[in-house]
This record gives structure tokens, C-alpha cells and sequence, in this order.
């Protein structure tokens, strides 16, 4: 799929050293395309939270630089869901999904609808008034997902959002997910560390190797969407897995010979 | 049994064996009132010297509660002006900390020969409870969930927007428990510098009354007013729990039995 839309964001020679000395990225060069849905695989340790944080802003790239299509891109253009829920436990759903609008001084009603429209999206509707910790692990990264897609963001960021959860829950919010986008048809860049998780959903897998951190392969995954539970069991998924699996353990060996 | 049962009804059996073992010692044993009262010449005390006692505990009370509000509203502001401004934080800290661990017996008779009574009684109760306000908001204003902290940065949030709808609710917890320390400590605080005004002190707070009964041998009159003190200490305590739970009950997790 790589390059049958027009680049929404290019990644350019992007690396990254911490201050302790360690080199976490190094010449990422990576274009996302508008409308996308794409993974960034890799082991645990491979920089791939770190292109999203860069990607997003809430991190420098010491080298290189990231390209955007439109040059001005606004506040609330990005969403950015993170691996734990990330909720302020002293507000309600409602008040935690509402508060990029609040930050941003959108005024009342127009806030109220856009929250009341994407709980709805999420299937939380009935949710509002309650509070985090009333909530399960599943229904709270809704909420942060919610959070994320309340201010119409072009690029939503989703960094191992559902690595903490149970397989069952992690299954149900892989399909709302890929609803969601479909509906929405917003760029998606989806970290992971899990090779099924990754074919499941993406168009395409950027591959990274660990330490530093580079772009390994670049996969495209043709299978049609809608995609639900009967691909998970089809034989094309088994054979996209195998392939990045195999691609994946080349990734890592030659990582450690290197 | 239930717990709670329990956790009532075992206090309250200490406290009435208690008694009980004080009025047997002092009866069986013939103890004069001068040297240790029982219990039921303290009680009638109370209830003789009431009208005194009480209009002292107000005095005491009100000192208390003054010094409390400052050291309150001094204890966030401070945190919040060393948190936002770090290098006032780094210049002025290490002082308060040097305040903090002075003991304050020490300190109290100075502040006596440079202030007036009644502010340095003030100035007293302010110095031991603001400490434990401004460490407290200090811990809760830096332990904020970082991701949370990159999210307001997503949103370009102000800094004014983090910290009055991120920073300040979330170190909620820890400013309440640091105003529940602080409670008793300006009773303490009052209670030290009304004693060290002591016999020079024109003042009539219930500390004040204790030295006074010292001095006049009044013994009686020593423990009933010590029982008011430690009632209102507690007292004040009980309050400030109760508004520490009455804030976080919605979300907080001390506020939630552990379920089994």
C-alpha cells in the first residue's frame, strides 16, 4: 500500500540518543500515507514508542527531522492513546473525554455533542456519569480511546494500547477498532509487539530492529477489510503471520550480530 | 463479631479499665487530690471551673484554627510557588526545612520577646503546621502520572490549565493528608507558645490555664483542662478525616473498603 496515498507525515533520517547515552533510533526514514493503518512491530526496547512520542511532538529527534504534508498542523490534529488508560481518576468518563475540548476553550454545547457523538462510538454512552475506577481494564482504554478521537484528530497514535488486557478484550476492541477506522477513515499508526495483533489490523508492518531502533521491513497486508473473526482463523492470516514472524526473527538476529 | 464492632467496642474497654484502675489506685491507696486527682474530682472540675475552662478552650481554639488557615493557605501556596518556580523552590527550601526541625519549645520564647503575645502564639502554631502542608503538596504536585502530563502537552495545555485541572487535583490526596497533620500540629504549635508565655503571658488560653494551675497547685483543674485539649485534638482530627473522605469519596481509593 505504501505510496497509493499521498504521505500524511515523512519520517527523515530520525534518530534519537537519550541523555544517558542510549542510542534508541537511528536513520528512521518512514512515510505514512493518509488514511493508513499502520504497526510499528518490534521488541520490546526497539524505539518504536519513541517514533510515536517523536511523531506526536512529546519527544526531540536529535537527528532528522519528521515532514508534514500541510505545513501547519493544529492542536487537537493528533490523538494520542497510550499503553495504560491514562484517565484522571477524580473526573468523570464524561469529563475525561471532554478534556482536550476544555483545554482548548471549546465552548459548552459544542463540547457536550462532540463527547455525547464519540462515547457513543465507542459504546460507552451509558458511561458518562461513572467514574474510572468503576470501569473494566477494556472499558477504560475506550475511554482513553474516546479521549483521543474527540477533537476529529487526522493521525490517531496508539502506543500498545491494548498490551495490558486480556485476549478475549483484546480481540472485542481489535474489531471496534478497526470499525472505528473504517468509519472514520483517519490515519492510524499502531504500536505493538505482537506479530498477530499487528497483521490483524494493518494495511502495512514497519518492522524495527532493537537498538538502535531502524526500519527493518516495510510489509504490506493485502487482506481485505472488513476484516473479523473469520480471518483471524483464515489461512492467509496463518501465512501473513508466518511471514512477519520469519520476518521478525531475521530482524533480531541480525540486530545481535551486529 | 464484625470487625467494626470490634474496632469500637476494644478502645472503649481500654478506656473504661483504664479509668477504672486510676480511681481504685487513688482510693485504695488514699492519694490526695493535690497530688493525683480521681477521676471524679476531675470530672467535677470540669463541670465547676466549666464556664472558665470553656472560655480558655475557645481561645486556645480560635488561635488554633487561625494558625491552621495560615499554614493551610501558606503551606499549598508555598508548594505551588516552588513548584512552578523552581529555583524560589531550591533557594527556599532547605529554610523551611530548617524551621521545621527547630524544635519549636526552642523557638517560642524568641518569638515571645519580638512579637506581641497574641501573634506570636499566632506565628507559633503557624510554624510547626505548615510544614507538613507544604511537603505533602510538594510530593502530591510531583507525583503526577507523566503520561498525563504528555497528554496536557499534546493539547497545548497552559500552564496554568496543568496545574489547575491536572496538578492540583491530582496532589488532592496527599494536600489533604497534609492538612490532617497540620490540624494537630497548631493545636500543638498554640499549646507550646501559650506555655512558654507562661507566667510573663497576659493571655487566658487553656495552655495558659494548665501553667497557671501548676503554679497554684491546683491539680485537678491541670487534668480537666488537659482533657479538653486532648478532646479537642481530637476533635479536630475526626473533622479533618471527615472532610478528607468527603472530598475524595467519589474516586479516591482510600476512601473504598478493599473488597474480598
Amino acid at each position: 500500500m505504501t505510496g497509493s496515498s499521498p504521505a500524511i507525515l515523512t519520517l527523515r533520517g530520525v534518530g534519537k540518543t537519550f541523555d544517558n547515552g542510549t542510542v534508541a533510533l537511528r536513520d528512521v526514514d518512514l512515510s505514512i500515507g493518509e488514511g493508513e493503518f499502520v504497526s510499528l512491530l518490534g521488541p520490546s526496547g526497539c524505539g518504536k514508542s519513541t517514533v510515536l512520542r517523536i511523531i506526536a511532538g512529546l519527544a526531540r529527534a536529535s537527528e532528522g527531522r519528521v515532514e508534514w504534508a500541510d505545513r501547519k498542523h493544529e492542536t487537537g490534529d493528533i490523538g494520542f492513546v497510550f499503553q495504560e488508560p491514562t484517565l484522571m481518576p477524580w473526573a468523570t468518563v464524561e469529563r475525561n473525554v471532554r478534556l482536550p475540548l476544555d483545554l482548548a476553550g471549546v465552548r459548552d454545547e459544542r463540547a457536550s455533542e462532540a463527547v455525547a457523538r464519540t462515547l457513543t462510538s465507542v459504546g460507552l454512552s451509558e458511561f458518562a456519569r461513572a467514574y474510572p475506577r468503576e470501569l473494566s481494564g477494556g472499558m477504560k482504554m475506550r475511554v482513553s480511546i474516546a479521549r483521543a478521537l474527540v477533537t476529529d484528530p487526522r493521525l490517531l497514535l496508539m502506543d500498545e494500547p491494548f498490551a495490558a488486557l486480556d485476549e478475549i478484550t483484546r480481540f472485542k476492541l481489535n474489531n471496534d477498532l478497526l470499525t472505528l477506522w473504517r468509519m472514520l477513515r483517519r490515519t492510524v499508526i499502531f504500536v505493538t509487539h505482537s506479530v498477530f495483533e499487528s497483521v490483524y489490523l494493518s494495511q502495512r508492518i514497519v518492522l524495527l530492529t532493537p537498538r538502535p531502533g531502524r526500519v527493518f521491513a516495510d510489509l504490506a497486508i493485502d487482506a481485505p477489510y472488513p476484516r473479523d473473526e473469520g480471518f483471524r482463523t483464515s489461512a492467509d492470516y496463518a501465512g501473513y503471520c508466518r511471514r512477519v514472524s520469519e520476518a521478525l526473527q531475521k530482524a533480531m538476529s541480525e540486530a545481535t550480530d551486529a | 463479631m464484625n470487625e467494626r464492632f470490634w474496632r469500637a467496642a476494644l478502645p472503649a474497654a481500654v478506656f473504661f479499665v483504664a479509668v477504672g484502675l486510676w480511681d481504685a489506685i487513688v482510693r485504695l491507696n488514699g492519694i490526695p487530690p493535690y497530688v493525683l486527682p480521681s477521676p471524679r474530682v476531675v470530672i467535677a472540675t470540669l463541670v465547676v471551673d466549666g464556664r472558665l475552662l470553656f472560655d480558655s478552650l475557645l481561645v486556645t481554639l480560635f488561635t488554633t484554627c487561625e494558625g491552621f488557615i495560615l499554614a493551610a493557605v501558606g503551606g499549598i501556596v508555598l508548594a505551588i510557588i516552588f513548584h512552578q518556580w523552581r529555583p524560589v523552590g531550591y533557594a527556599f527550601y532547605p529554610y523551611a526545612v530548617a524551621l521545621q526541625v527547630t524544635p519549636i519549645v526552642a523557638i517560642a520564647p524568641l518569638l515571645l520577646v519580638y512579637l506581641p503575645q497574641q501573634l506570636a502564639v499566632l506565628v507559633c502554631a503557624w510554624i510547626v503546621a505548615f510544614f507538613p502542608v507544604l511537603a505533602n503538596t510538594t510530593l502530591g504536585l510531583n507525583s503526577v502520572d507523566h503520561n498525563l502530563i504528555a497528554l496536557f502537552e499534546l493539547y497545548k495545555a497552559s500552564r496554568r490549565q496543568l496545574l489547575w485541572n491536572l496538578k492540583l487535583p491530582a496532589a488532592l490526596p496527599q494536600i489533604l493528608a497534609g492538612l490532617r497533620i497540620a490540624g494537630g500540629l497548631s493545636l500543638i504549635g498554640a499549646v507550646v507558645a501559650e506555655i512558654a508565655a507562661g507566667s510573663a503571658g497576659a493571655g487566658s488560653g487553656l495552655a495558659y490555664r494548665i501553667a497557671e494551675s501548676g503554679y497554684r497547685l491546683n491539680i485537678p483543674r491541670m487534668f480537666a483542662a488537659l482533657l479538653l485539649l486532648s478532646a479537642a485534638g481530637i476533635v479536630i482530627f475526626f473533622l479533618l478525616s471527615a472532610f478528607s473522605y468527603f472530598m475524595l469519596r467519589r474516586w479516591h481509593e482510600s476512601a473504598f473498603a478493599r473488597e474480598r
